[in-house]
């Protein structure tokens, strides 16, 4: 069994394709797997066995009955339980959901079934994607693998910990402003979060609309664009969805040539306040690159130091319009309905007692920063920061094809360690909040330990809108390059569970 | 409850000077709503026709309706105004319960049409310039209906019911610039304005704009200001005035209300008002202590609305004549005064004329009959003229025989009168009253031989060369044939059998 979920993505397909491996098979290792370690990591929120065995058991058929099978067909998902499924409970980590069953698929539900992905369970995340931690789930935090102890990051810090403890082979997560990707750097995974509009948002319950972003996570970088591919397109569901082919990312992960390409390291995005130990190992990272070819420059962005401000400015805006449908009259939660009370004191005590005080704090926020007379000097002064967030990237990329940074400042730190102190929870996304301001796509990939602490360290690689592929060609470069100096992958140095 | 103070009309409009501006919102005759593919039919199940996108669940997403944009363009176009380049949509947040989003989706500071006009007649036919602010886009909410209170308001109800059948259904908010000038015709002018707009929107057809079904909703702003005063006074705002009447009552309530607190010194509050049909009174809603935050930012979940110049201008081309250039050019074929087209308009004769001559009618016959008999027809039984017991088909069948010398008027009037006392169609009433005209020159003949032979002295005078002395004698020849004789076919006999030259 050890053998299966060690397996990658492409591999389980591959094996299952050739008849190697029954999808039945695959999900059964994958569900004992998760029965047997997820009560320690508690990546799951919800375990959907009979779903996922009956569509393990759609594959196996279609293969006996001599139908074309998909390149990720049989192949166990594990999703971020902010992506609608029919009949399925759905609570984006927050107990004014608890016990809703959506009646519909998101567009990515609907593409992942219909490509047979056999998809496991939903995974826990920050309330409302509001986090980096994943502490801030109404259902208790997630273990980073590595160390239990630890965070996971967050939001995403649910699928990155599935992925890492090897209960599933890919997962899903949405990044608003580093919610794939810096849980894949403190878990020792691969995350990308694409181009804006590029996978459709319908049915990716809402965070902040013009930030978010639904995207792959995986073991490896080959992985991840399969799932990529499977996931983006356009859809007519979702008007800010982009009406074009997906970027060859497959073709550009299976490629993984970076000769004579133009990398820039982000000035602003390192130096002082950057644990050693990821300064050290992105510094390999992007010497590797010269190795293999590319050509490295160095890049000044000097907006990205108001994109922290900035983002705490839009994000919390329009959550406190995306959130105020939860108002217990139509789903989820409802407190107090006694029949002595009036619908606005019900909805206060349904939402007193169903959002948990980080969705507080940024719908107040919110609510505040968009009033009037204060809409211009914060709305409307942190969209202008947007517009030169955007310039500096369009400059750089002028010069460059791909920027590069460290995904976070510093490795996993301990659960706990900063859930009293939101400032210090924000800076961890840092490096990748300019991307979401943008639009543009980035991916996070492991780039080797820390030496003072033994935990991974995340790469993160920046392509221009549109250009996902180039990604994928560089990701993989340095993924084949780190395999073959390690010798193996680096979660083969992750502790036993 | 309190009575409201009023000051006359008269004394009223003597110390000041009304100001009006009126917010139209229209429901878009689309086949799916605004932002999803949800049916619009009317009076379908509760709650039947909905989706993911118009409830709000979680995650959904909304997507433009293009035919509610192009009605949007249609409308901004006839009203004369300017398309935006480019345009946004705009959350409005505030809460309730019939609201799934808990914010409406609407246009603010970048609407898709705005500074136009509308030139509307009064009845004496004077045109007044209405200056239009603007034209957004925006969706319409569910509905509550309030169970186990008295009013049918919220206040006192048991329990709510919500249906968002209506939910995300497309509207179009009409906003006019501020209404100065028009004095003591003000809710004339509001009246007039609604029903052009209403003409308007109907000739687009882009909706049916049907008032009484909610179709099309009114508010009037009010404020009065001393005369020569430059500033706007503090105004009130009557919600959902959904007749032209009341539009004209509600304003004329606000002129006497405002004026009879501002002349015993009181100040008037911003505040919303309830109009009453009953007795054509407004009541205190909602006060606004202070200007309602909806704080409105650009519809992150829609990109924005930039209609090519070349469709605009294809929208323009392809616009319907409209009413107030369709009135002046019927009135130019038929050739009649403005008054006289004013009176057609008045009584609601228009379409209905119209209608008369697409069956076969003639402009002056048809015009003759619904501007005559039917309009006092009308008028005596209290009714508008389209309800009136009779259709333009069978009108036209009347004209026709009329034409065709079956019937002369008077017979075509108790054919009418038939018709209206529900004995049937046209020519049911004639088979059954017997109405024809005698058109037997036999018949004829010898009645107008007897007429001759019972009056000769008068004869003898025709035959001097009296012919004014002619009408006693067909007077005897339809008295006789009891009507029924066409009285030029009489006449002409008469003249001949006296051997006289007409």
């Amino acid at each position: 069994m050890t053998e299966i979920i060690k397996l990658t993505a492409a591999q389980t397909a591959e094996k299952i394709a050739s008849g190697e491996l029954t999808a039945v098979e695959v999900a059964e290792a994958h569900l004992a797997r998760i029965e047997a370690v997820d009560e320690k990591v508690h990546a799951f929120l919800h375990i959907d066995r009979e779903g996922a065995l009956a569509q393990a058991r759609a594959v196996d058929a279609k293969r006996a009955a001599g139908e074309p099978l998909g390149p990720l067909a049989g192949v166990p998902l594990a999703m971020k339980d902010i992506f609608t499924t029919e009949g399925v409970p759905t609570t984006v980590g927050s107990k004014i959901l608890e016990g809703w069953i959506p009646p519909y698929d998101s567009t990515v539900t609907r593409k992942l079934k219909a490509a047979d992905v056999v998809i496991l369970g939903k995974t826990n995340m920050d309330e409302f994607a509001m986090g980096s931690s994943t502490e801030n789930s109404a259902y208790g935090p997630t273990g980073n693998p590595w160390d239990l102890t630890r965070i996971p990051g967050g939001s995403g810090g649910g699928s990155a910990a599935a992925l890492a403890a090897y209960e599933a082979p890919l997962a899903l997560g949405t990044d608003t402003g580093g919610s794939i990707r810096q849980p894949a750097a403190v878990t020792g995974t691969v995350g990308v979060k694409p181009t804006y509009g590029g996978v459709s948002r319908y049915g990716m319950v809402a965070f902040s609309s013009s930030l978010d972003q639904g995207g792959p996570c995986a073991r490896t970088v080959l992985d991840a664009a399969l799932l990529h591919e499977a996931i983006g397109g356009h859809d007519p569901l979702d008007s800010t969805s982009i009406d074009a082919p997906v970027p060859p990312v497959v073709e550009a992960a299976r490629s993984g040539d970076v000769r004579g390409m133009r990398i820039g390291v982000v000035k602003e995005l390192g130096g002082e306040g950057y644990q050693p130990g990821v300064v050290q190992r992105f510094e390999e990272s992007v010497e590797v690159l010269r190795g293999l070819g590319a050509e490295v420059v160095e890049i000044s962005c000097p907006s990205f130091v108001y994109a922290l401000a900035a983002y705490y400015l839009i994000a919390p805006s329009e959550c406190s319009s995306n959130l105020a449908r939860f108002d217990a009259m139509r789903y989820g939660l409802r407190v107090g309905d006694d029949g002595t009370k009036s619908a606005e004191e019900v909805t206060a005590l349904t939402r007193e007692a169903g959002f948990g005080p980080e969705v507080k704090r940024r719908i107040i926020l919110g609510t505040y920063a968009l009033s009037s007379g204060y809409y211009d000097a914060y709305y409307g002064s942190a969209q202008k920061v947007r517009t030169l967030i955007t310039r500096d990237f369009e400059k750089a990329f002028e010069q460059v094809d791909v920027l590069v940074s460290p995904t976070t400042p510093t490795t996993a730190f301990p659960l706990g360690e900063r859930v009293d102190d939101p400032l210090a929870m924000y800076l961890v996304d840092l490096c990748t909040i300019p991307v979401n301001l943008a639009g543009n796509a980035a991916m996070s990939l492991p780039c080797g330990l820390a030496p003072e602490d033994g935990l991974p360290v995340g790469l993160q690689i920046i392509a221009p809108a549109l250009k996902d592929d180039r990604l994928y060609r560089v990701g993989a470069a340095v993924e084949a390059a780190f395999v073959k100096k390690w010798g193996h992958a680096l979660l083969e140095e992750a502790p036993q569970l | 409850m309190t009575v409201t103070e009023l000051l006359s009309y008269e004394d009223a409009l003597a110390a000041y000077d009304p100001v009006m501006g009126l917010e139209v919102h229209v429901e878009l005759g689309t086949r799916t709503k605004m932002f999803c593919g949800c049916s619009t039919e009317l009076g379908a199940e509760p709650n039947s026709q909905v989706c993911p996108t118009c409830l709000g669940l979680p995650g959904s997403l909304p997507v433009v309706n293009r035919t509610g944009v192009e009605s949007a363009i249609k409308i901004g176009l006839a009203l004369n105004c300017e398309i935006a380049q480019w345009c946004r949509f705009a959350r409005k947040n505030y809460f309730y319960p019939d609201m799934p989003k808990n914010f409406q989706t609407s246009q603010y500071d970048e609407p898709i049409a705005y500074n136009g006009y509308l030139d509307v007649a009064l009845e004496d036919g004077e045109v007044f310039r209405v200056e239009i602010e603007r034209a957004h886009m925006e969706e319409d909410t569910g509905k509550s209906t309030h169970v186990g209170g008295a009013t049918g308001r919220i206040h006192g109800a048991s329990h709510s019911l919500l249906d968002y059948n209506r939910a995300g259904i497309p509207l179009i908010e009409i906003v006019t610039k501020p209404i100065e000038g028009a004095g003591a015709r003000a809710p004339e002018v509001a009246r007039a304005y609604v029903a052009e707009l209403r003409e308007l929107i109907k000739a687009l057809g882009v909706s049916e704009a049907r008032m009484e079904m909610g179709q099309m909703r009114c508010d009037v702003n009010l404020s009065l200001r001393p005369h020569g005063q430059k500033t706007f006074g503090t105004r009130s705002e009557t919600k959902n005035v959904n007749s032209l009447r009341s539009v004209e009552r509600a304003a004329r309530f606000e002129v006497q209300r405002h004026a009879a607190v501002l002349s015993s010194g009181g100040t008037i509050v911003q505040e919303t008002r309830h109009f009453h049909e009953e007795d054509g009174s407004t009541t205190s809603g909602r006060i606004k202590e202070e200007a309602e935050d909806y704080r409105y930012f650009p519809e992150p979940d829609l990109v924005p609305v930039a209609p090519p110049r070349e469709w605009v201008e294809e929208l323009r081309a392809g616009l319907p004549e409209l009413p107030r250039l369709r009135r002046k050019r019927l009135q130019e074929e038929w050739g009649i005064a403005d008054h006289e087209m004013q009176s057609v308009l008045n009584a609601g004769a228009l379409d209905l004329i119209l209608a008369t001559i697409a069956e076969g009618a003639d402009a002056t016959a048809a015009r003759k009959w619904w501007m005559g008999e039917l309009a006092r027809h009308a008028n005596e039984s209290g009714v508008e003229l389209a309800a009136v017991p009779i259709t333009p088909a069978q009108v036209a069948r009347v004209a026709a025989l009329v034409a065709a010398g079956d019937l002369n008027d008077k017979l075509a009037r108790q054919v009418i009168e038939g018709v209206l006392a529900g004995e049937g169609g046209p020519d049911e009433v004639v088979d059954a009253r017997g109405l024809k005209v005698v058109s037997d020159e036999g018949a004829l003949g010898a009645a107008v031989d007897d007429a001759i032979a019972a009056n000769g002295a008068i004869a003898d005078k025709i035959r001097g060369g009296n012919l004014a002395a002619a009408g006693a004698l067909i007077g005897a020849v339809m008295k006789a044939t009891r009507g029924q004789a066409d009285a030029k076919r009489v006449r002409e006999l008469v003249l001949e059998k006296l051997g006289v030259q007409g």
